[in-house]
């Protein structure tokens, strides 16, 4: 999965030939779909799915997230481009006649039929033989057995969830995809179902492709995450690594919550760029630095960021920001969230883990900040810096 | 809180005492005299007056004397109810899935009829189907039917007259059963292997079983009672109960043996819905 991620870091845009025969995944290649009135939903979409991956493809609504999987599901005709499974070509093909299910996001079970027979639909359509151990088998491994004979407006909405699931999953499809299939349900059930499904992705070894607004939902269950804004991929990787060193403001935005403070590039060397942060220098590695010209955001997780007293020596010396004043505390129990007013006039979020090492500071301190170099980033300051941003977050 | 409960339930029975005292006096009351005459004297008459003597060979007589026009209604209100379910199903699904922005004039459409009269709307059928008219010269000339061939007065002219006249009551529910259809769930039967006729067959055609059935009762109840279209679009040979009932009311002043026939009617519609429904299991839809 590192090998896909670095691939995508270096050259996101070239990723896919056409067609390639010898590639076994699902593959995207410039894959477009235009509404009426001149809305692109998706746009030269490029895009590698390995075999048996669980792929995460994330964004807020309306980013083109759901229309890719609707085109990839052949609900959904693309307007140019093509759509590569294990070699062929199922740009055009019916939804009935590729290797591909679903989980819709409203789960979509006939109401007519009972568990048994919504699992059963797919093996039924295609004559499998075995009908009812494979059903059996299946509803064994979502729990649902005992309610088989149930009809699904019977069975609450973490059970309907698990029968969506287990009649798609029934059918061994190359390529299962999720629609936001976890939206309806409850925080708590949520989190269960995540841990299930991603139970369930590692013991039938397929190919989950799974679409959500939920940053935490992807990072928790996919191996590879795949950021998308306005119908494009921003950024693809693993979620650590999407985490720890965005490309974009929105990226950085939007996984999570980032300080964007304005700097102008000092000096470049192999391995670090040296930044002037209003007056301050500071060092990004320069892995971390996605800016060709020369002004950029430096940016910093704020659980990265470490603050102490006026004068304390959080670091070596030179590598401390003076002249915070604390602006805000909130206390969340494990951690205290601070908002910090810097001498520039922002503020930065520092997030204090509560180890009882230090104490908790009140608003109108002074105090000095710090991060260690190797968590900094720096972004293109042409992007603008709220991107992403999640409405409850800023 | 129980004087709540008591409370609200008389407001209960208040609120369905106009409409109870309604059908008392204009149901209950004329069915029961209806029941009595058909057991009356039958060899009684309007000068004589009527002696009620439990004459349930009444039933008999008339079960023996007009089998050929219950038959007739049967198999005409059956035979348009078909044709009415067809059409219907089609023009309905239509309607609710291909239809856009048309859909709301295409449902007026479908009502426009109810504004004129059941009557006129027939009278001009036999019009539309008159021995010079375009439709029979149209056939005439396609070799459908002979040179002498006609439609009014015939079993043919019966059944489209009836076909007609009832098929917005077959609409309606149709339209109204496949509207709600989620249309995720047929997005659902294709994303699991079913081609679009299976899943009609797997998925629409089942959710639409309560409009199916209610257009159905909708149409065949009213149909097999209906003799208005045997008598202007048929012949003698195409009476149906109907028209036997209304001719021993008003022209043979039979009252018992109306009414008998009348009560053998309404008992076997009831019967035949209520076997129906039980069959197509759909109490639960409906």
């Amino acid at each position: 999965m590192s090998q896909l991620a670095e691939d995508a870091q270096s050259e996101p845009a070239s990723a896919a030939p056409a067609s390639d025969p010898t590639y076994d995944g699902l593959r995207l290649h410039q894959l477009t779909k235009s509404f009426g009135g001149g809305f692109t939903a998706v746009d030269a979409l490029d895009l590698d799915v390995p075999r048996g991956s669980f792929f995460a493809l994330l964004g807020p609504s309306g980013c083109g997230k759901t229309t890719t999987l609707r085109m990839v599901a052949g609900l959904e005709t693309p307007t140019s481009g093509s759509i590569t499974l294990s070699g062929q070509d199922i740009t055009f093909a019916k939804p009935y006649r590729r290797p591909v299910n679903t989980v819709f996001q409203s789960y979509a079970l006939f109401p007519h039929l009972d568990i048994y027979e919504n699992v059963a639909f797919g093996l039924r359509r295609r004559r499998a033989k075995e009908v009812k151990a494979k059903v059996e088998a299946m509803l064994d491994l979502v729990e649902l057995t005992s309610q088989a004979r149930k009809k699904p407006a019977q069975l609450s909405g973490g059970q309907q969830q698990r029968v969506a699931l287990a009649r798609a999953l029934i059918n061994e499809p190359e390529v299962l995809l999720l629609d936001e299939p976890l939206g309806a349900l409850d925080l708590k059930l949520r989190r269960a179902m995540q841990i299930e499904i991603k139970r369930i992705q590692t013991e039938v070894q397929q190919t989950f492709i799974h679409v959500t607004h939920d940053q935490e939902e992807a990072m928790t269950m996919a191996d590879t995450v795949a950021v998308m804004n306005a119908g494009v991929i921003e950024q693809m990787g693993a979620p650590a690594e999407l985490y720890e060193n965005p490309r974009s403001t929105f990226v950085a935005n939007f996984l999570g919550q980032s300080n964007l403070i304005s700097g102008t590039v000092a000096s470049r060397s192999a391995d670090v760029t040296t930044v002037d942060m209003h007056g301050i220098q500071v060092s990004v590695p320069a892995g971390r630095s996605h800016v060709d010209g020369d002004r950029g955001w430096v940016g910093i997780r704020p659980e990265k960021v470490l603050i102490g007293e006026e004068g304390a020596e959080l670091d070596a010396p030179g590598n401390t920001i003076p002249g915070g004043v604390i602006s805000d505390v909130s206390f969340v129990g494990v951690s205290t969230q601070y908002l910090v007013r810097m001498p520039w006039g922002q503020e930065l979020q520092v997030f204090s883990q509560n180890t009882g090492r230090t104490r908790m500071f009140r608003t109108g301190e002074r105090v000095e900040l710090s991060w260690r170099p190797e968590y900094a980033f720096l972004l293109d300051q042409a992007q603008d810096a709220t991107a992403g941003a999640q409405r409850d977050a800023q | 809180m129980s004087e709540g409960v008591r409370r609200r339930g008389r407001i209960g029975y208040l609120l369905l005492l106009p409409a109870a005292a309604w059908l008392l006096l204009f149901f209950v009351v004329p069915f029961y005299s209806l029941v009595a005459t058909s057991l009356f004297d039958p060899s009684g008459s309007d000068f004589r007056g009527y002696e009620m003597d439990y004459a349930f060979g009444n039933y008999a007589d008339v079960v023996r004397d007009y089998a050929g026009p219950f038959g007739r209604s049967l198999l005409y209100g059956a035979l348009a109810t078909l044709f009415c379910l067809v059409l219907g199903y089609v023009l309905a699904y239509a309607i609710a899935f291909k239809s856009g922005r048309w859909k709301n004039l295409l449902l007026v459409l479908v009502i426009a009829p109810f504004f004129t009269s059941f009557l006129v709307r027939t009278l001009s059928w036999k019009l539309i189907l008159a021995d010079d008219g375009v439709v029979v010269n149209t056939l005439q000339a396609l070799q459908v039917l002979g040179d002498d061939g006609r439609l009014l007065a015939t079993p043919v002219a019966v059944v489209a007259g009836l076909t007609y006249n009832f098929l917005p009551f077959m609409v309606l529910p149709l339209y109204a059963s496949l509207d709600k259809i989620d249309h995720r769930l047929i997005e659902a039967s294709g994303d699991l292997y079913a081609n679009p006729f299976v899943g009609f067959f797997k998925v629409t055609w089942p959710l639409s079983l309560p409009g199916v059935v209610s257009g159905t009762l909708l149409t065949f109840i009213p149909a097999v009672g209906d003799y208005i279209n045997a008598q202007f679009l048929g012949s003698t040979n195409e009476r149906v109960i109907g028209n036997v009932i209304q001719s021993q009311f008003t022209d043979a002043n039979n009252y018992p043996v109306a009414s008998a026939l009348s009560v053998l009617l309404m008992v076997l519609i009831l019967a035949m819905v209520l076997v129906y429904v039980r069959r197509a299991g759909t109490e639960e839809l409906l």
